[in-house]
């Protein structure tokens, strides 16, 4: 009964959910409503020996956690729409070097500049398709500041399970919200580190498949040498054009995160055992659908919800499934219709997608969802 | 289910966010009930308009905002002219009688005294204008008790300031008290 608990903001929850985890090192740039998370890592990481770095941009922070990681530490970066935009080349590096790290990133309002303060949730195609190329992608959108927490650690274990950048992504309201949050014990959640190479550096090769999907990455500095690059590499490292290989290799580097999309695709179901209304949401937006659910329930309509927790691997089984039970979704978004379109791409025609989209910095009220459900009745 | 709404609301710089966070901090963690804070503001780090909202419950809590709100803290003539509209009937109105000239009418108990005055004369620092409030709000709530509330500010500002905050919440309470009586 004696567990430490808090009263925090989403964006602090996340700063300890990541020291939690194990991370030792942050480099970022202050972007608001970001900058929380700079905060608490630069007063924290230098009382257990780790580093924070301000760098000179949202490029810098992204090049130096990638470093870092290769050196070994478990890194993290927080940032908000425009400085995700300058990361997303780098982020492309960290898919195909394969490179661990957590990069956090508040929506607000965009493009660009948009409304630094204001709430959105227009990012989450960018987690998938800000970086160019075919690649890997895992984004989790928490809704309460415990569930920041919680999800933090969940992507510091998947980005080190799986070689491969993870997304954070809160809306600006989980951020900054504040609610009571009870810590964990050491040991009480899982902590998840890279694989080590059981070879000696004279065998090692940093991408060799005969160890599986997700090779095992050794640190620079540990005596292992090999060779890092964006271009696409052979098992050595080193850059080849050879067709069969380069296909091969980003079959492999797609096919490790979305093969595993049991083992990284988290949901909640609330209320859908009978209903023929569900509200498909994800972040503070499915705090106002459980509540648009509630009073509905209330006044004698099936309304259900499925709330989305990992955006990417999207959870398309999961909807295609309830597509053929239902007579109509309901997804309100803070943007104009990206998880829509996705629901529709599942649904496949089964089932009729109402949106509720907004994007003048306001949150999508329960009312809103609650008059569409009676509409969709 | 118990659900009461409380906006803090005027402009940047006034302290506002912050004695919604101790408003919330003394239900969730001192009252033992849940809480939610959150908030809204401009770009400018002082000036244009700020509000911060505490939603507070005996379970849990789902939209963290203000959808008809119990009671409203308005320290700008723009914000009580502005969110005035959205109180409950029977709700209360707290405003600082001094900022807030053209006073709301409504379905709801209005309650006003010089709250920034009072911070600046009767505790010696306008600084703590917002604890004034706090104070007075607690008063008019009854959402926590005095004793938790006052827990809760203590445990929220520096240690060189403690008489100073403490002094400010009982005057903003007392003076609240006695302004609705």
């Amino acid at each position: 009964m004696s567990k430490k608990v808090a009263f925090l903001q989403g964006n602090e929850a996340a700063a300890h959910g990541a020291l939690y985890a194990g991370c030792n090192f942050f480099g970022g740039y202050p972007i608001t409503p970001s900058t929380e998370v700079a905060e608490v890592m630069s007063v924290e990481l230098p009382k257990i020996g780790g580093k924070f770095v301000q760098m000179e941009d949202e490029i810098g922070a992204m090049a130096a956690i990638l470093g870092a990681s290769l050196a070994g530490s478990k890194v993290l970066t927080s940032t908000s729409g425009p400085g995700l935009s300058l990361k997303q080349e780098l982020i492309g590096y960290g898919c195909i070097a394969e490179i661990p790290c957590v990069v956090y990133n508040v929506m607000r309002g965009g493009p660009s500049t948009g409304m630094p303060t204001g709430p959105s949730q227009s990012d989450v195609m960018a987690a998938k398709w800000g970086t160019h190329g075919d690649h890997p992608a895992i984004c989790l959108v928490p809704a309460s500041v415990q569930e920041t927490y919680e999800e933090v650690i969940r992507a510091f274990n998947l980005s080190e399970k799986y070689r491969t950048p993870v997304m954070v992504m809160p809306d600006e309201i989980v951020a900054h919200m504040r609610e009571r949050i009870v810590f964990p014990e050491q040991g009480e959640v899982e902590v998840v580190s890279r694989k080590s190479p059981s070879v000696s550096p004279e065998q090692y090769k940093p991408y060799d498949t005969s160890f599986g999907d997700v090779p095992p990455l050794a640190s620079f500095g540990s005596g292992y040498k090999f060779h890092v690059t964006g271009l696409n590499k052979m098992q050595d490292g080193f850059p080849t054009t050879k067709a069969e290989i380069v296909q091969a290799e980003e079959e492999r580097q797609v096919r490790k995160v979305e093969a595993n999309a049991d083992d990284i695709v988290t949901f909640e179901e609330y209320q859908l055992d009978d209903a023929d209304v569900v509200v498909i949401a994800y972040g503070s937006t499915s705090r106002s659908a459980r509540y648009a659910v509630n009073a509905a329930r209330e006044q004698g309509l099936k309304a259900g919800m499925f709330r989305i927790k990992t955006f990417w691997p999207f959870p398309d089984k999961q909807i295609k499934a309830l597509a053929g039970k239902v007579k109509g979704f309901i997804v309100p978004e803070m943007n104009l219709g990206m998880c829509a379109n996705e629901v529709e791409r599942c649904a496949q025609g089964k089932a009729p997608i109402h949106g509720i989209f907004r994007v003048d910095g306001e949150p999508i009220n329960p009312d809103q969802i609650l008059d569409k459900m009676k509409e969709v009745k | 289910m118990s659900r009461y709404e409380l906006r803090f609301s005027g402009a940047g710089g006034q302290g506002l966010i912050t004695a919604g966070i101790i408003m919330a901090k003394a239900a969730s963690i001192y009252e033992g009930k849940q809480a939610v804070q959150s908030q809204s503001y401009g770009p400018e780090a002082r000036g244009g308009a700020s509000k911060s909202e505490v939603i507070i419950s005996d379970g849990p809590i789902d939209y963290p905002k203000v959808t008809q709100c119990d009671a409203l803290l308005a320290m700008t003539q723009e914000a009580a002219n502005k969110y005035s509209h959205d109180l409950k009937e029977g709700g209360v109105l707290l405003i600082d009688s001094d900022l807030v000239v053209k006073i709301p009418e409504g379905n709801f108990k209005t309650v006003s005294f010089p709250i920034i005055n009072t911070a600046k004369n009767d505790v010696g620092r306008e600084i703590v204008a917002n604890i004034v409030a706090l104070g007075a709000m607690v008063a008019l709530t009854g959402q926590v008790s005095r004793e938790n509330a006052e827990k809760a500010v203590l445990s929220s500002v520096p240690e060189a300031f403690l008489e100073l905050n403490k002094k400010a919440f009982s005057m903003g309470y007392e003076k609240a008290l006695a302004a609705s009586a």
